[in-house]
């Protein structure tokens, strides 16, 4: 099991401490007190930054300056993962060839193990969302996901899935130039976008394409005749079938003169990412994504070329561009608060983080994403999740709504969207994940029963004084005024309960 | 933006109203347009093959370019002596004999678009290929002419996140109908307020809302769709028609059209699911009496390059074949058929503009005037018998 909250002698001071700054928060300006940035907008950078705030670390960034927080955000990014994988990932993969001479039964146990494995793993990362302590890293992970799209669907082989989760992890907030060339050639990639098929003499010009479209440019800033010439430079990129590692092919190679955005030579694929990477349009392009995923939906062009042109100077330092963003005047502007629809990944990781509500085993958890349409390690096509409005249509709102619903229930009497066996069923299935055992719906249905809110325990991080007020708690629980309006009700369950099914829950 | 989210906020109150008041809804039936006939979009995702959908079996261009994954044409279900199905597509050659398949061939628009991202979003919201339009031009359509209120959505989707054409429309998703009636409850109609992303929450909430009342009492479960996500979709929207629930249209889509690699064996297993999920949703149709009432329609991103790459599989190309059909469709093959030995860039020249299928849905099926939804004048293909 596994618990947030932090339990100790100091909470009594800790909660006046609080108060104050809930004074200064609320617009005390020129208060001896107002050292530090306050509750309202420590809430709004980890709500952006994190998988679901915390009160403990509201309470801590709420101390800091601007600058200390995000300089603390950065710092605390720590490549490796909390929590060894699942042991098979350094497996050898199951060569192509052994599913081609296989019978029909050994190809379906090998298929089985497979989907198997990949639920596994989803539950793994959904593990690390939870509990891993470099937040910010680990949300740079699911955004380099998105960018650098590979799916289990196409790619098959679990392990080389695997192994670009942990290149993307290694390099989520390192450096962009370095992560492109070599997430450029990760095997999982290879495959995805047909590289290890792209041949001289016979190009394919899936990577090619995307590699500018997608990964680096954005559409309009080359030309088709780019791209075909862009595919050869590319050819000789392949895998070892047996290994599952990268390697090159030098006869499959095309080594003649290729013309790439105005540039002529005997280019090979790292010579074009390099060519790719000068062009200013490219550091422009990751900014504007960056500031879709932590700003707001309409990037500022004249701040994106500012921030663009540091990211640049930098050499493509991924903290750069991120201490840029997170200190800009428009990340704390007040009409970008609130102002952005929760993933998935925010919801269900968020929601149970920000309540303290332990959890067992996260397998369930990957399903219901999946269910919200956020499938990790499947992301629908090369373009990755496409967020915003997309998140929320009448099926996932209540999908959404029935979770939250149930977690905030104090009885058993409300269902929750997968746990009952038809639905379980059904989410994996769509999941990609198979026919589950009657043994595993038993255990997965038993993991969500015990994820149920304590209003007691989180209730009491709120100071006595403030308990009764309904005001203080919908500031933590909410990103904005409730559009149903404030219940007219103590700060009890129920409370806590109707503020989450508001349609504010929604935003972050 | 906002403007058009304060229209259909006002229609949705106006809606909501009217249903609590109970009044038929015959009276409210708009002029000028025709919702009682359904419209059925297929989204065939990423981009169909439409040289090994609709094949060129005598054309010896066909054959050179597609040397390896060319289809035979011992193989093919040749409808004249140029053009034949693939033969996967075994179960469509019935609404073939019947004469209910419309096939439109040279679909396409100026200035291809290779993206498919930015290529869909032009079939999606019916734009030139130099225009970005914020709505789908189904939603811009029932914004000219109103879909009536006793209507349980504008459109509904089935499968996927994607609204595509219905992008900005009173529109719900639906995976699962009954679960989306025992989950209703916990959406509220609200006034719409604040930012465009609570904007957009309150609206789906009302939407839901507003459907619900109106889904109420869901057929039982149909038989004979085959397996797989189209037949799925389509097994369910044969389902909430059975109900007695009315849209204007409906939209599901099929995945896994982007092959660039190992084409064949993917490509015929797609176009099995796709012929026979529209056999067995004609049939359904028919059985209830609704078929006549109904025009499907199928679309795509783009078609694929006529020669095959290195991969056995296709790159990303332009013109592309359609269908149609429906109790009211005139069968028979339209547009022009590919010219292989005329390509541009490698890629056929469209002869139809892709607007042409929709100004036929929305003039002639709909009876509206279609060039207020589509910003201009394209011809209707004369693929419906007339009544």
């Amino acid at each position: 099991m596994r618990g947030i909250a932090g339990h100790g002698p100091d909470r009594r001071f800790a909660a006046f401490r609080f108060l104050l700054l809930l004074g200064a928060g609320l617009g005390a300006t020129g208060s001896a007190f107002a050292i530090g940035m306050g509750t309202e907008e420590a809430r709004h950078l980890l709500v952006r930054t994190t998988f679901g705030l915390t009160m403990q670390r509201v309470r801590e960034f709420s101390f800091l300056t601007h600058e200390q927080a995000v300089s603390r955000l950065l710092s605390e990014g720590n490549p490796a993962a909390s929590k060894p994988p699942p042991a098979w990932v350094d497996e050898p993969v199951t060569p192509f060839r052994t599913f081609r001479n296989a019978t029909a039964e050994e190809r379906r146990r090998l298929q089985d193990r497979d989907i198997r494995r990949g639920l596994e793993l989803r539950a793994w990362w959904v593990g690390e969302m939870l509990d891993s302590p470099s937040q910010l890293n680990e949300r740079m992970t699911l955004f380099w996901h998105g960018h650098f799209t590979s799916s289990q669907q196409k790619v098959r082989m679990v392990q080389l899935m695997y192994r670009q989760n942990h290149l993307l992890r290694k390099q989520a907030t390192g450096n962009f130039a370095e992560l492109l060339h070599a997430v450029s050639k990760d095997p999982a990639m290879l495959v995805y976008l047909d590289s290890a098929s792209n041949r001289r003499g016979r190009p394919n010009e899936n990577f090619a394409r995307e590699v500018m479209e997608l990964f680096t440019l954005g559409e309009g800033s080359y030309g088709e005749a780019d791209i075909r010439e862009a595919a050869r430079a590319f050819t000789g990129w392949s895998i070892e079938p047996d290994t599952g590692e990268y390697l090159w092919r030098a006869p499959a190679h095309d080594a003649g003169d290729k013309t790439v955005l105005g540039k002529t030579g005997n280019f090979d694929g790292d010579a074009v990412l390099d060519i790719l990477l000068a062009q200013p349009r490219a550091a422009e392009y990751i900014v504007e994504k960056l500031w879709r995923e932590f700003i707001s939906q309409r990037p500022d062009a004249r701040e994106v070329h500012r921030i663009a042109a540091a990211f640049r100077a930098s050499r493509y330092d991924i903290k750069t561009a991120l201490r840029e963003l997170l200190g800009s005047g428009a990340f704390w502007a007040i009409e970008n608060r609130g102002n952005m629809f929760k993933s998935p990944a925010d919801l269900v990781v968020g929601t149970l983080r920000q309540f303290e509500i332990p959890v067992g085993d996260p397998t369930p958890l990957a399903l219901l994403m999946a269910a919200l349409g956020q499938n990790l390690f499947s992301p629908p096509n090369v373009k990755g999740w496409p967020g915003g409005t997309r998140w929320v249509n009448s099926t996932t709102l209540l999908t959404r709504k029935q979770f939250v619903d149930r977690l905030f229930r104090a009885d058993d009497s409300a269902p929750d969207p997968v746990a009952d066996r038809r639905s379980l069923n059904d989410v994996a299935a769509g999941a990609g994940a198979g026919r589950l055992s009657t043994e595993e719906r038993e255990r997965l249905a038993k993991s969500i029963a015990g994820m149920r809110f304590d209003s007691e325990k989180w209730l009491a991080h709120f100071p006595v004084t403030l308990a009764g007020d309904g005001e203080t708690v919908r500031r933590i629980v909410l990103a904005g005024e409730p559009a149903g309006g404030l219940p007219a009700m103590m700060a009890n369950r129920e409370l806590v309960r109707l503020l989450a099914l508001d349609p504010v829950f929604q935003l972050k | 933006m906002n403007i058009s989210i304060g229209r259909r906020q006002f229609f949705g109150a106006v809606g909501a109203g009217l249903l609590s008041g109970g009044l038929p809804e015959f009276v409210f039936a708009a002029p000028g347009a025709d919702y009682g006939r359904l419209l059925v979009l297929v989204e065939l995702k990423g981009g169909n093959d439409g040289l090994n959908t609709l094949v060129p079996y005598a054309d010896a261009a066909y054959a050179r370019l597609r040397p390896r994954i060319g289809i035979s044409r011992d193989e093919v279900l040749k409808l004249d002596e140029k053009a034949a199905l693939h033969p996967s597509l075994e179960s469509l050659m019935a609404l073939w004999q019947a004469k209910e398949l419309a096939i439109v061939q040279g679909l396409g628009y100026e200035d291809p678009n290779f993206s498919h991202f930015r290529s869909i979003e032009i079939w999606d919201t019916g734009s030139a290929s130099n225009q970005t339009l914020g709505e789908g031009w189904l939603a811009r359509a029932f914004s000219a002419v109103p879909v009536p209120v006793g209507f349980a959505a504008e459109g509904a989707v089935i499968g996927g996140l994607e609204n595509g054409p219905l992008a900005g429309s009173r529109c719900v998703a639906l995976a699962n109908p009954d679960q989306f009636l025992r989950r209703a409850r916990l959406a509220t109609p609200m006034r719409a307020s604040g930012s465009a992303a609570l904007q957009h929450v309150l609206k789906v909430e009302s939407d839901v809302a507003q459907a619900a009342v109106r889904l109420a009492g869901s057929a039982a479960p149909m038989q004979g769709f085959p397996p797989g996500e189209l037949g799925n979709s389509l097994r369910i929207a044969a389902q909430v028609l059975a109900g007695g629930a009315r849209v204007a249209a409906i939209k599901v889509s099929l995945n896994g059209f982007d092959n660039h690699q190992n084409q064949p064996g993917v490509h015929a297993n797609l176009l099995r699911q796709f012929a026979e999920s529209i056999a067995a949703f004609r049939s359904c149709l028919q059985g209830l009496g609704q078929w006549n009432n109904t025009l499907v329609m199928t679309y795509s991103e783009f078609g694929r390059r006529p020669a095959e790459n290195g991969s056995m599989g296709t790159d990303h190309g332009t013109s592309n074949v359609h269908f149609v059909t429906g109790g009211r469709v005139k069968g028979g093959l339209y547009g022009e058929g590919p010219r292989l030995d005329q390509l541009e860039n490698e890629n056929l020249r469209h002869v139809l503009d892709f607007r042409s299928l929709y100004a036929t849905a929305l003039g002639p099926w709909w009876g509206m005037d279609s060039g207020r939804a589509l910003g201009g004048r394209f011809e209707p293909i004369p693929l419906l018998r007339a009544v």
